[in-house]
């Protein structure tokens, strides 16, 4: 990279607004903008683009990243799915449970074309459960052109360990149906957990369609604008794709927005490690940055009613937001405070109180305690019996404090982020934290958060600690690891490993442990 | 409760998660792979052993391995049902019924499959009605009924059969072949005749573990009163209403060993301690033991109820800790030598789980 080529540009697509920045080489923001998404998301992307773009010298971008709710939106709204061909490779064991099986049946009877359980997989150890009957594979691609799949999804027992079967099987794939035929295979999508990572596979043969369109997009208003430079995705762990990369693993860039914005607001206020909650017209969502990443969940995530196994930050989510409403519940005889979950929402801006509205919410509340200001008139709410007031901040206080200390890992006091329009409710000072920082440039965060991304390598598999060291288990895990990071773009010279997850496996002699190491440098 | 059918599963995945007691597996898989069963083969007729003839042979089947191994090599169904027709094989008897040893996590769930698959009725009954970690810790052994011979089976077609001497042999066997066999196996063992387990199980199980997974339910739906009925009727008392502060995880013996401690919530400035070897042990109130094993020590997400297994447990988690009566059939000779918290290796007296 040039001296003068260090800009970057961060589109975030989020559901009501899609947000654009170009950053310098040292991060400062050099433009902003945010404009409405469109209900076709790709013109709000242009859009942006041009508005970001002016102004600013176009020669010295260098790189471009997108984060979109595309995929999610076609998920939840089972709309542009692709109709994907289900292989599994694992007979004689996983019979009892059909692919499938668990999903609502919208989602199933639009995606599953077809689906077969054939010999194959491995066990634990590396052997085989059975040797790879091939000539299953080739009946399951007539079968799969037979029910039209556009793609077809192949998962095999333990591949995150042995990829070797499902590779095979991809070839004889692309012997009967052609190499441009889409095959989404496991061991690249997804971890241990054949059930989970099957259907996050199952996504993403679906999303392929989407995919396409939303990189193509992309990578036309890039040219637009006579940019050819290198175009990204944010995946969810808020690490980068490759835009070609996302064309075919799109499942992997589901949910990125909350990472985007948690990372972004990070960055904006310098800091690595935080509590951020997020608190909105309607709702308060909180998080936490280990080290600069969101640290993630370690429940199964269903996307559209289907459970995987995705690398989704961890957050919480309660009925606290700018828009809630605040009763009196039994008013006169020792009357309680009844507060939300329902809210306003963005209609706060006319229905509160304090703006002439009939609505008692929580911004009332906290204009009448002087936390807020610079909205609506606090003298229409100075009648408030301030007993009331005390009351429903006190709730508000013990939320965010449950909060915080619910996503906390430990004792030690870490800042916490306040960020979004209802920031205001929370206090200045929080029990375990050491201090609440209030982002300015808040706005874009997201689009931020995409800008800043890094790429990232990950590897989760089974060791023997008997065999070899925990040392040299450890040692190979974070190598593999690191060399994933670099085919992703990292930097060779910059690699840190993140993180490193040991788990122990119960009733297995032999020091069994399933390692996970994740990789992130910042792009070369 | 006459019969099982696909409707029925999900309250008694909910009791079954409760009765693991923090271990016992996750019942998920397992109620997939009982869900699938019971739609493709038919409801399963639930029996009391008394019905039974006396001397119809009743044939137990769990699930053997490792929790992490499962999630990659699902069951088949297939290694249950050989695991089964190996022991009567070798019995040289078909079995009448099928059994579950322990109800309580995800073998609760894996026997109804079974049960569906070879047309059998289940009976409402079992060893354990919560999760131990190994295969001697069962209302069996105290009576002096061997859980052997015994089969251990995988889904391609390997079967062994083993006789022997103790029930802690029989562990130890069984272990070390599943390591052979892959880590996802089938184990049937403690052959009886209905007369024995009329007369040795702990009867109802299935139904209790449906109630309070109903009961539950209730809790969980917001139903006014309903945890009041659910403590009731289950003769639970709620001990601690807390937040994870600390949580100290560590595998030894192939153990998964953690030690959590919770900070009230109540205001009343008290510390719980909980021991756990796979599942809950021991939880003591303020330095003395306050729940011993064998009563169960759940705990419960504050806001949703739902069971927490000791995997998912992680700092800052606000739980209730409820104490939940170990089966009456439990309280008989030699149950602390055998289940007591000595035998898991605290030096600690069983406490009476009074209300």
């Amino acid at each position: 990279m040039s001296e003068d080529r260090e800009f970057r540009i961060g589109i975030d697509v989020g559901g009501t607004n899609t947000d654009a920045v170009v950053i310098d080489a040292e991060g400062s923001v050099i433009s902003a903008v945010k404009v409405a998404t469109t209900p076709e998301p790709i013109d709000g992307i242009r859009e942006s683009l041009s508005e970001v773009l002016q102004g600013t010298d176009k020669t010295r971008v260098a790189k471009a990243m997108l984060g979109t709710t595309h995929p999610t939106n076609a998920i939840i709204q089972r709309q542009g799915l692709d109709t994907v061909g289900v292989l599994r490779l694992a007979a004689p064991s996983s019979l009892g449970v059909r692919p499938g099986a668990a999903w609502p049946s919208d989602i199933r009877d639009t995606v599953i074309g077809v689906s077969a359980i054939i010999e194959g997989g491995n066990e634990y150890t590396g052997v085989e459960i059975a040797p790879l009957d091939t000539g299953a594979v080739r009946r399951f691609a007539s079968d799969a052109v037979a029910a039209g799949c556009r793609a077809v999804a192949v998962s095999a027992a333990f591949s995150p360990a042995t990829s070797e079967h499902e590779l095979r099987a991809r070839d004889v794939l692309a012997a009967e149906l052609g190499d441009a035929f889409p095959v989404s295979l496991s061991h690249q999508v997804g971890s241990l957990g054949l059930l989970e990572r099957e259907n996050a596979t199952i996504l993403n043969a679906a999303l392929l369609s989407v995919a396409s369109s939303v990189v193509d997009g992309f990578e036309n208003a890039l040219a637009a604008h006579q940019l050819a430079i290198d175009a990204y995705l944010t995946q969810n762990d808020g690490t980068l794709l490759t835009a070609s990369e996302a064309g075919r693993f799109p499942v992997l860039t589901l949910g990125s927005g909350p990472t985007n914005s948690m990372r972004g607001a990070c960055a904006l206020a310098g800091v690595n490690d935080a509590v951020v909650i997020d608190v909105g017209g309607t709702s308060a969502d909180a998080g936490i940055l280990v080290d600069g990443f969101p640290r993630e969940s370690t429940a199964a995530v269903e996307v559209g009613g289907v459970r995987t196994n995705f690398r989704m930050p961890d957050l919480i989510s309660i009925g606290l937001g700018g828009g809630t409403v605040v009763r009196e519940a039994g008013a006169g005889n020792g009357s309680e405070l009844a507060i939300g979950p329902d809210s306003v929402g963005y209609a706060v801006a006319t229905e509160a109180l304090c703006v002439g509205g009939g609505t008692l919410t929580l911004s009332d509340i906290s204009l009448a305690s002087g936390r807020l200001d610079g909205f609506g008139d606090s003298t229409l709410v100075e009648d408030l019996e301030p007993g009331l007031v005390r009351d429903a901040l006190n709730w508000v206080d013990e939320q965010v404090s449950i909060m915080s200390d619910r996503m906390k890992s430990s004792r030690a006091e870490i800042p916490l982020l306040a960020v979004g329009g209802g920031a205001h409710l929370i206090a200045d000072r929080v029990p375990g934290i050491s201090e609440v920082l209030r982002p300015r440039s808040y706005s874009v965060a997201n689009a931020y958060g995409a800008c800043i991304a890094e790429a990232s390598g990950m590897v989760d598999r089974v060791y023997s600690y008997d065999r070899s060291s925990r040392e040299e288990c450890l040692d190979d895990a974070k190598e593999l690891a690191a060399n994933a990071a670099v085919r992703s773009g990292a930097h060779p010279d910059r690699i840190r490993i993140t993180t490193v997850t040991e788990v122990p496996m119960t009733y297995v002699p032999g020091g069994g442990c399933r390692v996970m190491v994740k990789a992130v440098g910042p792009l070369a | 409760m006459d019969t099982l059918t696909a409707d029925d599963i999900e309250a008694l995945c909910l009791g079954a998660t409760l009765l693991g007691t923090g271990g016992g597996g996750d019942p998920y898989i397992a109620k997939l792979v009982a869900h699938q069963a019971l739609e493709t083969y038919g409801p399963v007729a639930v029996v009391n052993a008394a019905d039974l003839c006396p001397d119809a042979l009743v044939l137990t089947t769990a699930v053997i391995g490792a929790p992490t191994v499962i999630l990659e090599k699902i069951p088949a169904g297939t290694e249950y049902v050989a695991g089964v027709k190996a022991l009567a094989s070798y019995l040289g008897k078909e079995p009448a019924a099928i059994m579950p040893i322990e109800v309580g996590g995800c073998n609760t769930l894996l026997p109804i499959a079974t049960a569906a698959e070879m047309g059998l009725p289940i009976v409402n009954a079992d060893s354990m009605r919560r999760a131990f970690p190994q295969i001697e810790m069962t209302v069996f052994t105290l009576a002096g009924l061997p859980a052997g011979p015994l089969s251990v089976a995988d889904e391609k077609g390997n079967q062994c059969v083993f006789e022997t001497t103790t029930n802690q042999v029989a562990e130890t066997l069984a272990r070390t072949s599943v390591i052979q066999l892959g880590m996802a196996n089938s184990i049937s063992c403690y052959p009886l005749t209905a007369a024995q387990v009329a007369e040795h199980a702990i009867q109802g199980s299935l139904t209790y573990c449906t109630e309070v997974g109903r009961l539950l339910q209730a809790v969980k739906d917001g139903e006014v009163g309903a945890w009041e009925r659910f403590l009731d009727e289950s003769g639970s008392r709620r001990f601690f209403n807390g937040k994870v502060v600390d949580l100290d995880r560590r595998t030894t013996d192939g153990f998964a060993r953690s030690t959590v401690i919770l900070e009230d919530l109540d205001g009343l400035d008290a510390t719980m301690r909980i021991e756990v070897q796979n599942e809950n042990l021991i939880a003591f109130l303020d330095g003395k033991p306050a729940i011993t094993t064998p009563n169960l020590i759940c705990l419960l997400d504050c806001e949703t109820f739902d069971p927490i297994t000791t995997e998912a447990l992680a700092y800052g988690n606000r739980v209730l800790v409820i104490g939940m009566p170990c089966a009456p059939e439990w309280h008989q000779e030699g149950m602390l030598d055998l289940v007591g918290p000595r035998a898991f290796g605290y030096d600690v007296d069983f406490v009476e789980l009074s209300a």
